[in-house]
């Protein structure tokens, strides 16, 4: 395999990953339920993203023809992602979830 | 016209399930292609009942460079959001806005909840019973009017001009 | 020069993938603990996918599709419970 793609698949992965982990960290470090939101529905799926182009890239390279299926996992969850964070929060709102104390503005009674 | 209008109802939906057929397989065969052609053509007349008005784009390259736009900002909240989520969490400065909308298409408006979601630092909480606002809240946001202009005249008007609504 | 970029990323994700466990299991909330495992399926996904590389097997990204398609379904239906009391009204 060229040395190229190589540290263009590498790039690709680890960028993914790191995506991914910053998107957990957000998860498990932000202080109210509606901020630890943002984390898991932008980073993560640019993580996901990430590792699809690297897999993408490394089948393609196999000399097999090209491999491009993995971009419907991408396309799914570019979809879905916004939904469930949507149906999280009316869920959240629905409990009257604490709200850290800076919050400005109100949530809507469900 | 006529004639291709009845016996292909949707053909950006047969497009698009044809194509989606043959990632799905990951192959282009002569019978792969029939049958992800037979599928694409069937399928929207066995769904269309359950999508009784779909919408209509009226500006395709519209559509096409906001889609652009979107992924490009999709990129950059990336790293925003990664910058706030790192940094000290006593800053940041979270709030819940209501964006007014001036849209009556329910797809339009989905798609308009699902781009906020996905850019810079905005989730899209709850649209109200009329839809005519739309919930969000923000992780870190210090002018909320400046936000709300922000969003109608990056996502919200290209969407107006491609559906026609 | 890859073998090592899959070992690193391996490393990124496991570390995600407890920190998701972490918020499974301190809550405080249910709506937390629902946004941890949709974390932790979305990143399972991407696990996949990298051990697919590390395989040299495309056969992971049918399950991966799987996972993503249960998961999402999965999210929503709990979701739905607890703001209707019910899944299927």
């Amino acid at each position: 395999m060229d040395v190229w793609i190589e540290l263009l698949i590498s790039t690709c992965l680890i960028l993914g990953a790191s995506f991914a982990l910053i998107g957990s960290i957000g998860l498990s470090r932000l202080p109210d339920f509606f901020m630890r939101l943002h984390g898991p529905t932008k980073s993560t799926t640019l993580g996901v993203g990430g590792m699809v182009l690297g897999s993408l890239l490394y089948f393609s390279s196999r000399g097999e023809g090209l491999s491009l299926h993995e971009v419907l996992i991408t396309l799914f969850l570019l979809i879905t992602a916004p939904v469930s964070a949507h149906m999280l929060a009316k869920a959240a709102m629905h409990l009257k979830l604490e709200r850290s104390s800076k919050t400005q503005g109100e949530p809507w009674e469900q | 016209m006529t004639m291709i209008r009845t016996w292909l109802p949707h053909p950006l939906q047969s497009l698009f399930l044809w194509v989606l057929w043959l990632l799905l397989v990951n192959q282009v065969s002569l019978g792969h292609v029939m049958l992800g052609a037979i599928l694409g053509w069937a399928l929207p007349f066995l769904v269309h009942l359950l999508w009784p008005d779909p919408p209509v784009i009226r500006q395709p390259i519209t559509l096409l460079r906001f889609l652009g736009r979107v992924h490009w900002d999709i990129l950059t909240a990336n790293l925003q959001v990664a910058a706030l989520i790192l940094g000290p969490t006593q800053r940041l400065r979270p709030a819940f806005f209501e964006l007014p909308l001036d849209m009556d298409n329910d797809f339009a408006i989905a798609l308009l909840a699902s781009t906020v979601s996905l850019t810079p630092g905005t989730v899209s909480a709850d649209v109200s019973a009329d839809r005519r606002h739309l919930l969000i809240h923000a992780l870190d946001v210090d002018d909320i009017d400046k936000a709300i202009a922000h969003i109608k005249q990056r996502y919200e008007s290209p969407l107006k001009e491609i559906f026609g609504c | 020069m890859l073998t090592i970029a899959i070992g690193i990323a391996f490393t990124l994700m496991t570390i995600a993938l407890l920190l998701n466990l972490h918020r499974l299991l301190v809550g405080p909330d249910i709506p937390d603990r629902i946004l941890a495992l949709d974390t932790a399926y979305i990143n399972t996904i991407a696990l996949l996918m990298l051990f697919g590389i590390y395989r040299q097997s495309d056969l992971f990204f049918e399950a991966a599709l799987l996972i993503a398609v249960t998961g999402f379904v999965s999210t929503i239906a709990v979701t739905k419970y607890l703001l209707r009391g019910d899944i299927i009204e």
